[in-house]
């Protein structure tokens, strides 16, 4: 699998470290309540296919950053 | 008897280069060109091994890498086939499974045992009424069943690796991919050839004619004129992963390279398998697919000695019939079709060739070798003959496309799976896809080039490759005949060779309920052996279907994976072997603990310098001294290792305030505090001290275990969720070293490094940091303390590091200063009662480990929600206790686990120990545990258990921190 990093380019994904759902919002720090906390942490979605991810490249430039990859195929998406 | 013999003229060998080998020890001579198989086959050895569980005698069955009996031993590695291993001058192969020889083996009593070792046998003998007795049948059968041993020795091959870029990828050397490569070449892209022999050809080298040589040969010329495009002989594509990132083995004279090899596009042209037939005592020596009898005829010059049947459901058999009459061998072949083509029969007539139609083969004669078959049909007969044809059909090798998941289908006009529709980027031509025929697979082989040009973007090349100048292709004609069984001899039929399963396993598949092909295959084992079912899979999975009335598209086929072929484990290693297995980490005094006789022990992958021997010899007797010394006088130690992170910018405090349970945003500039954070989830991720260096500026430390971790996640929510904050972090973990300096002697020591510092417990105090200049040098000295006596700990650049350090060893030499290492640096926080990564396991919380009054009430941080969830409250978590051990005779052990006296021993008990040491100041062995509701047991007596070595003893739960309740010694 190759990945574009942002600043990078291309690199093998062996230089990145993956970092779940990016589309899950995170609540304000300060904010929310255990429910709020536990539904952000605990119930997210695990689908097969499209998907919105973050990932870092921790063996590079260090930057996290988006990727839309569809989970079955690990086809990188535009 | 002679049964296989070389011609004197014909072949693609070199007669004028002998090269002589051994089989099982004895000498024998073939020629350059000759695979070990045709060596043998040469030399009239027909017997080569015997079978994996029954020990029947086996031989040479294929000319191919699909070859599943004549597997050998050469070069200390087991499972070789013949048939692809190149005869080199000194080669010396020996059978396997057989003792003490293939002739004459006294294994082969497990034949007798068949009728309890068939299918299921495992499965059955553990669960049934023999279960008992599966003890002492266990190491009988399992000594004679198997395949090859394995060696102790040292692999003195050399195994590398090397990653390549590549436009296109072409997969097999037959008329298909040489079209495709040339085609592609001429378009000035980069191309890849990869061809598993170690010939180019394919297909081309069994045809015997001239013409087709000669193209192939002009086009391999063609190619190597093109800088651009790099041949592979003797590279088999082992995988396709997603990306198309290829995973190619190259054997090298020495051993081999794993080219994993990044192609923008690949076109599959990996041809295609014979099927040989399912009928009793198809596993004879001598019975082989009918195309390997052609391809040793045509391409090595050897054959049966005077006679041949071929047992045939299509076309195809004819065109090794043919060459072999032609050559001067009797043939006969049994049709299992009532009416062929006039052009089949007329051919047949005009070359010699005897055919029975709606015809099969019956049985077969002759233990070792092949002696007569008998025919099944409406000519009962009985032939004499040296060896057998089985001609089943082909399938197409659709093993790399499936890696991507693309699954295969069914094309009843060839009876055989084809691939699936593949993703853009992917072409296959030529037999893989059903294209049976030279010139279609030319042409197949050009088009998917000209796709694959078009795609890049390249010019295509002006005028159409040149075809080889041979007749039209003939019709591929195929009747599908999957097995022909007669009543009672179910037992010697085989579908499976390697792993010897019978037709009769396929049965009882079916009849146990073991329908899908995925529950046959693992209930029955077939296609698991080292040949991963290529000749085997589609007339098991074709048998499956008739028994079970589905189509074979409804029975399906089952998951192709990676690797295509065996490949040695060593190849995938490369040169990460040994002291190259994974990175290695020194911390900047590396050197010194070299030169100053440190025994280092792993730290994740770090070296660290676990005791030295000033103290002792071993480590027991080492660290005990070492921690005496820090608690009388003074030691020295290398924490490089802590992950530090420099945090700066207007809204650092915040940052910090957030991360840690703890408040830093008051912390003083010059002030260091102990911090614990958690994760999102409540749990501890990591402790360290940190301290304000400037108003925006502090100074982190983490665990050595977690320092990429943390400093990942500070990234993380720095950069995705927490934008607003002004804050930069950068690790500094390798930039900077450290160095505690401990024990009650430790001012008296750093005052003798630095005598123009004021070091006065007014000047720096307890917690107190302090950046000075020493030589020029910024030298951050922090008085910090893990071992619970008057320390420091001073870090420096790592360029200044060792300097330093010899600095401090040289001027508080006269105090006696000695290095201590990790395993006293550990035993000292014991007993001080600090929690450290062995209590830091992910799973606790800040209560489970006594840190709860830490967490700040005022103010947010994360984790403060769920760290106060249900479960994480509950009074009967397992939380840290110290522990004092009640019977001095005895000794404790890190894991012990631990029961409440009245308890039976039993189970996971109610904690157990996580640290242990010596307490040189209580003389007795003390350690850190977790136990069931913690504290509110202190004072009472428990057992230590360690079934290991079935030792129990008793404990007493204390408070962790045996030394210095009140800290005198750290404000002193």
């Amino acid at each position: 699998m190759i990945i574009a990093c942002p600043h990078c380019g291309e690199r093998d994904v062996s230089e990145f470290r993956y970092g779940g759902d990016a589309l899950r919002v995170r609540p304000q720090h300060g904010t929310g309540d255990l429910k709020t906390w536990h539904d952000y942490y605990f119930t997210f979605d695990n689908p097969k296919g499209p998907h919105t991810e973050h990932w870092q490249h921790v063996l590079g430039c260090r930057q996290w950053f988006r990727l839309r990859r569809n989970t079955a195929t690990n086809e990188v998406m535009r | 008897m002679t049964a296989f013999k070389r011609h004197s003229s014909g072949g693609l060998i070199d007669r004028t280069q002998a090269v002589p080998f051994t089989f099982d020890g004895k000498s024998m001579r073939g020629f350059a060109g000759d695979t070990l198989a045709s060596a043998l086959l040469a030399n009239n050895v027909t017997l080569v091994g015997r079978s994996f569980k029954y020990h029947r005698p086996r031989g040479i069955m294929t000319a191919g890498i699909e070859e599943p009996n004549a597997l050998v031993t050469a070069r200390k590695t087991p499972n070789l086939s013949a048939t692809t291993l190149e005869l080199v001058a000194g080669l010396a192969a020996q059978s396997q499974n057989a003792w003490p020889s293939p002739a004459f083996d006294l294994m082969a009593v497990n034949a007798l045992l068949s009728p309890i070792l068939g299918a299921g046998f495992y499965y059955k003998t553990f669960m049934g009424p023999l279960k008992k007795s599966w003890m002492w049948y266990e190491p009988f059968i399992r000594r004679a069943a198997g395949l090859g041993k394995g060696s102790y020795e040292r692999d003195t091959a050399r195994y590398d690796t090397r990653h390549h870029f590549a436009d296109v990828l072409v997969v097999g050397s037959g008329p298909a991919g040489l079209a495709a490569a040339l085609t592609a070449a001429k378009a000035g892209l980069r191309v890849v050839l990869a061809e598993q022999d170690f010939e180019f050809g394919g297909t081309l080298l069994s045809q015997g004619d001239d013409v087709t040589r000669h193209w192939r040969d002009a086009v391999l010329k063609d190619l190597q004129e093109h800088a651009e495009a790099r041949v592979l002989p003797q590279a088999t594509v082992q995988a396709i992963y997603d990306h198309n990132h290829v995973a190619i083995a190259v054997k090298t004279p020495s051993g081999m390279v794993l080219e994993l090899l990044r192609a923008k596009t690949i076109i599959h042209a990996t041809g295609a398998t014979e099927r040989p037939l399912v009928f009793a005592n198809n596993d004879r020596p001598g019975v082989m697919l009918a195309s390997a009898l052609r391809t040793y005829i045509n391409r090595f010059a050897v054959s049966p000695a005077d006679s041949v049947v071929i047992a045939a459901n299509n076309d195809s058999a004819y065109l090794a019939a043919f060459d072999l009459a032609t050559a001067g061998v009797a043939v006969t072949v049994a049709d299992a079709r009532k009416t062929l083509s006039a052009e089949v029969l007329a051919r047949a007539a005009q070359n010699g060739v005897a055919i029975f139609p709606n015809s099969g083969i019956a049985d077969v004669t002759g233990g070792k070798q092949v002696k007569q078959v008998r025919l099944s049909g409406p000519r009962n007969a009985t032939i004499d003959c040296d060896a057998v044809g089985m001609s089943g059909g082909w399938s197409p090798n659709v093993h790399l496309t499936s890696h991507g998941g693309v699954k295969p289908v069914y094309r009843e006009s060839i009876s055989a799976f084809v691939p699936g529709e593949l993703p853009r980027g992917h072409y296959a031509a030529g037999s893989c896809i059903g294209t049976f025929g030279t010139l279609g697979a030319v042409a197949d082989g050009e088009k998917a080039a000209r796709q694959a040009i078009a795609l890049l973007g390249a010019q295509p090349p002006a005028r159409e490759l040149e075809r080889p100048g041979v007749p039209p292709d003939r019709a591929y004609a195929i009747m599908p005949v999957w097995s022909a069984v007669a009543k009672g001899h179910e037992k010697s039929a085989f579908v499976d060779f390697q792993n010897d399963v019978i037709a009769k396993d396929v049965k009882a598949a079916h009849q146990e309920g073991f329908f899908s092909v995925e529950h046959m295959k693992r209930y029955t084992t077939l296609g698991m052996g080292t040949d991963q079912g290529k000749t085997s899979n589609i007339n098991a999975l074709a048998m499956m279907a008739d028994l079970r009335g589905v189509t074979i598209t409804d029975a399906g086929t089952t998951t192709f994976r990676p690797p295509f072929s065996p490949l040695t484990i060593g190849a995938i290693a490369g040169r990460s072997v040994g002291k190259h297995f994974r990175p290695i980490r020194r911390s900047p005094l590396h050197q010194w603990h070299e030169q100053n006789d440190a025994v280092f022990i792993e730290a994740g992958l770090w070296q660290r310098a676990w005791y030295y021997t000033w103290a002792g010899d071993t480590p027991e007797t080492a660290y005990i001294k070492e921690m005496e010394l820090v608690r009388s006088g003074v030691g020295i130690s290398d924490v490089s290792t802590l992950g530090k992170i420099d945090v700066q910018g207007p809204d650092a405090a915040e940052f910090l305030n957030r991360v840690y349970v703890n408040g830093f945003a008051k912390l003083p500039v010059g002030k260091a505090r102990y911090g614990v954070m958690l994760n999102d989830d409540g749990v501890v991720l990591d402790d360290g001290t940190t301290s304000r260096i400037g108003q925006d500026q502090y100074y982190m430390t983490t665990t050595t275990a977690q320092a990429g971790e943390v400093m990942s996640w500070l990234e993380y929510l720095l950069q995705c969720h927490w934008t607003d904050l002004h804050v930069h972090v950068a690790s500094l973990t390798d930039e900077w070293g450290g160095m505690a300096v401990s024990g009650p002697k430790s001012r008296e020591a750093l005052q003798l490094a630095f005598p123009d510092v004021d070091l006065s417990n007014e000047a720096l105090p307890y917690m107190g940091v302090k950046d000075i200049h020493f030589e020029g040098v910024t030298v951050r000295l922090m008085r910090l303390s893990f071992s619970g006596e008057l320390a420091y700990e001073v870090h420096v650049s790592a360029d200044y590091t060792q300097s330093l350090w010899e600095h401090i060893v040289r001027t508080a030499g006269p105090l006696g200063i000695k290095p201590y290492g990790l395993e006293a640096l550990a035993s000292l926080r014991i007993e001080k009662g600090h929690v450290a990564g062995l209590e830091l396991d992910h799973r606790n919380t800040l209560d489970d480990l006594g840190l709860g009054k830490m967490a700040s009430k005022d103010k947010p941080y994360i984790g403060k929600d769920l760290r106060f969830r249900e479960n994480l409250q509950v009074p009967e978590r397992w939380s840290l206790v110290g522990l004092e051990l009640m019977e001095p005779e005895k000794k404790l052990r890190g894991g012990s686990i631990l029961f409440a006296a009245t308890d039976e021993i039993k189970g996971h008990g109610r904690g157990y120990i996580t640290s242990v040491t010596w307490s040189t100041e209580l003389q007795k062995f003390i350690a850190l545990g977790l136990y069931q509701g913690g504290l509110k047991h202190e004072g009472e007596d428990i057992i230590a258990a360690f079934p290991l070595k079935n030792e129990q003893a008793r404990l007493k739960i204390v408070s962790p921190h045996f030394i210095d309740k009140q800290g005198t010694r750290l404000h002193a």
